[in-house]
């Protein structure tokens, strides 16, 4: 199963505007955090995880998935956001705290809800799986389509929530994808470090499920494997779990010295940058010419730049609006 | 001691320093916890433990809460006295069973003869925009649930002492360090709570409340980083002729209810400032314990000062608008006095 060129366009579109609009996210952060790097001023406060690197993760899972689907995330977001298709305007407002933002603000970047693209975070770890279980279950339940794909990190897989959750989704054959991106990092702890087997696909096993990992960070084999899985689960045949050999380019949050990555271990990474590398194959490819990714490049260069602007411009909520949408 | 001899130290340093020493003199004690080894720990309170112990007593764990802190469950009833970190209390809700079912209860169950002689330390508060799931306090939650000693301090000097006193008590020590005390640069610090040190070892008493400043009309009682509004806003209502005491906790559990009757019994009035949520909680068990006991020594209605029952904000206006203040400490006051 390979993207069609369309497909292609779009991924590579979707991996463009979540580079672009986490380039703009940190080139605004430190705004009125400096000369001492105060995580509480500035537009944008509080903790920020970026996603550079991890972005075919996103779009090789999303291709195949609509506005009906099921997206639970974790801390580090924004990627998958942006190919689930949350509102690229209210997330950019919700990153700065405004009152025009998915929740008005209540929320924050690790919190992102939009309930018309069916996506939902959590900052607790593995916390994501409950939730995106339960919607696969309760589609089971009212016999309505769709599919429910969870996204966690190599090191969000050592958490109980996760085992429990893999289980029920098998012995009730539901219509879940588990996806792990493995960026090799939890904070600074490695995966070897923390983590008994080297692939965690291997666990699937466990589960009685298929398991698959994806080397390299690649959009196509990424795209091949969630789409298999995505199918099964459509089909009734319950669900499977993917890792993918992913890279974060990034520290874990803003603001991290990243000692504990061994000495040119970040070169070699961006060495490996998935977006030039996409590019270069879909002009090898003759899917795409180097105007047309030009375009692509300059329109989601626009998009992200319209919708900071939005955020910028957007009033803060009323102080008081703290109070309210406690309950329903 | 004079100035020249003065030591300042973060909370954050002042806990490394206690964990160092207790560590070089007792072999049982050991560290573990989510980067607390090479970044030691992300507020800085393992720093230079694993360079100078080794992975081997100062552990990184995977992120697995249930297991590692109902691990140290067990090797503290097998006779070691391991010092665990839950990152952001926040995260208790994944391991929370571990902690006030069996850390808490095992005691209890074996009619003492079982010792679960552990630390269980763990980061509180907000004020930076970390949102709802990284910046609660729950002191009530912790406290509220018997058979685990509760300590929060508000300074480094208190910060070494307690932590000497949790690592060598034979019960289980839930440690709250408040983020904004810690001294690092990048969270909203208060430089009050970097303070002098010894560098000898020593212990505080767990269970014993401080007054933190002598006053006659009002008693504010806090916590943490409420001390510190408390003592200023102690300052600000100087200005205009209050004389007000500050009481700093220090220990929720056991809790000095002594001091804090005492006080109230001279000052006649009473506010608590909890960062922590307003029902069911300290601001309340507080009051309660003055009240109960003798409530003819207030001339005015007790007053708190305290985060509403609602989730924590992400922006910035939403979340100051929430949290206690100075001014919404003297504003009780001066509605005390209206009333
Ligand atoms: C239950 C819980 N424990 C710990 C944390 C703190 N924490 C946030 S991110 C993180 C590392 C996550 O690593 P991984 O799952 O590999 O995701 P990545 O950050 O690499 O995307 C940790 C330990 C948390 N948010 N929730």
């Amino acid at each position: 199963m390979a993207p069609t060129r369309d497909e292609q366009h779009w991924m590579y579109r979707n991996m463009v505007t979540s580079r672009k609009f986490e380039e703009t996210i940190a080139s605004i952060y430190f705004e009125g955090k400096t000369p001492v790097f105060s995580m509480a001023d500035g537009p944008i406060p509080g903790e920020m995880h970026l996603s550079d690197g991890q972005e075919p993760v996103a779009v090789g899972v999303c291709a195949h998935l609509n506005a009906d689907d099921i997206v639970t995330a974790t801390h580090r977001p924004h990627h998958q956001a942006i190919a689930k298709g949350v509102d690229l305007d209210k997330m950019a407002a919700e990153i700065f705290g405004k009152a025009t933002g998915l929740s008005g603000g209540r929320g924050g970047h690790m919190h992102l809800f939009d309930a018309d693209v069916n996506f939902a975070c959590s900052g607790i770890i593995a916390q994501g799986m409950g939730p995106a279980v339960g919607a696969a279950l309760s589609r089971k339940m009212q016999n309505k389509p769709g599919v429910a794909v969870a996204f966690l990190g190599e090191g969000a897989v050592n958490q109980g929530a996760w085992h429990e959750a893999m289980n029920l989704a098998a012995t009730w054959n539901l219509p879940f994808v588990c996806i792990i991106e493995d960026n090799d990092w939890g904070i600074s702890v490695s995966k070897e470090d923390s983590t008994a087997i080297a692939n965690n696909a291997d666990r699937a096993a466990a589960y009685g499920i298929p398991g698959k990992r994806v080397a390299d960070n690649d959009p196509y084999a990424i795209y091949e494997a969630a789409g298999e899985a995505i199918a099964r689960a459509r089909a009734g045949e319950g669900p499977s779990l993917i890792e993918i050999e992913t890279y974060r380019l990034a520290g874990h949050f803003m603001g991290d010295a990243e000692g504990y990555r061994p000495e040119g271990e970040k070169d070699a990474l961006f060495a490996k940058d998935p977006i030039p590398k996409m590019r270069g194959k879909m002009i090898a490819d003759g899917v795409a010419t180097e105007a047309e990714l030009d375009a692509i490049e300059a329109e989601s260069a626009a998009r992200v730049k319209a919708a900071i602007k939005f955020a910028r411009e957007s009033a803060d909520p009323a102080p008081e609006d703290a109070l309210t949408a406690v309950f329903a | 001691m004079t100035k020249s001899n003065e030591r300042k130290l973060t909370i954050a340093r002042a806990m490394a320093e206690a964990v160092q020493q207790e560590m070089q003199v007792d072999p049982s004690v050991f560290v573990m916890g989510e980067d607390i080894g090479a970044l030691g720990g992300v507020y800085g309170n393992t720093r230079g433990l694993l360079e100078e112990f080794g992975p081997e007593r100062i552990r990184d764990t995977p992120i697995s809460e249930t297991a590692f802190i109902g691990a140290a469950v067990g090797a503290a009833q097998d006779g070691m006295r391991p010092v665990a970190e839950l990152m952001f209390v926040d995260f208790f809700g994944v391991c929370f069973d571990a902690i006030y079912n069996l850390m808490a209860k095992n005691t209890y169950f074996s009619g003492g003869n079982v010792k679960v002689p552990m630390v269980l330390m763990t980061s509180t508060g907000g004020g930076y925009s970390d949102g709802g799931q990284h910046s609660q306090c729950l002191y009530g939650t912790f406290a509220h649930l018997p058979g685990m000693k509760v300590v929060c301090p508000s300074n480094a000097y208190d910060a070494k002492g307690l932590m000497t006193a949790a690592m060598r008590d034979d019960s289980p020590v839930v440690y709250m360090y408040h983020k904004s005390l810690q001294g690092m640069g990048w969270l909203a610090t208060e430089p009050g709570a970097t303070v002098h040190v010894p560098e000898e070892s020593y212990t505080l008493e767990i269970g014993k409340a401080k007054v933190a400043r002598q006053g006659e009309d009002v008693t504010i009682v806090s916590l943490g980083l409420g001390v510190h509004n408390a003592i200023k806003a102690a300052e600000q209502l100087e200005g205009q002729g209050v004389s007000a005491e500050v009481i700093d906790l220090v220990s929720l559990v056991p809790l000095d209810r002594d001091t804090i009757r005492a006080s109230v019994a001279k000052t006649g009035r009473l506010i608590v400032v909890d960062e922590d949520y307003m029902s069911y909680g300290v601001s309340g068990e507080i009051i309660a314990s003055v009240t109960e006991h003798d409530i003819s020594v207030l001339k005015a209605a007790p007053k708190r000062v305290a985060y509403p029952d609602v989730p924590i904000p992400f922006a910035r206006v939403m979340e100051q608008f929430c949290l206690p203040n100075v001014d919404k400490i003297v504003t009780a006051f001066d509605s005390m006095k209206a009333a």
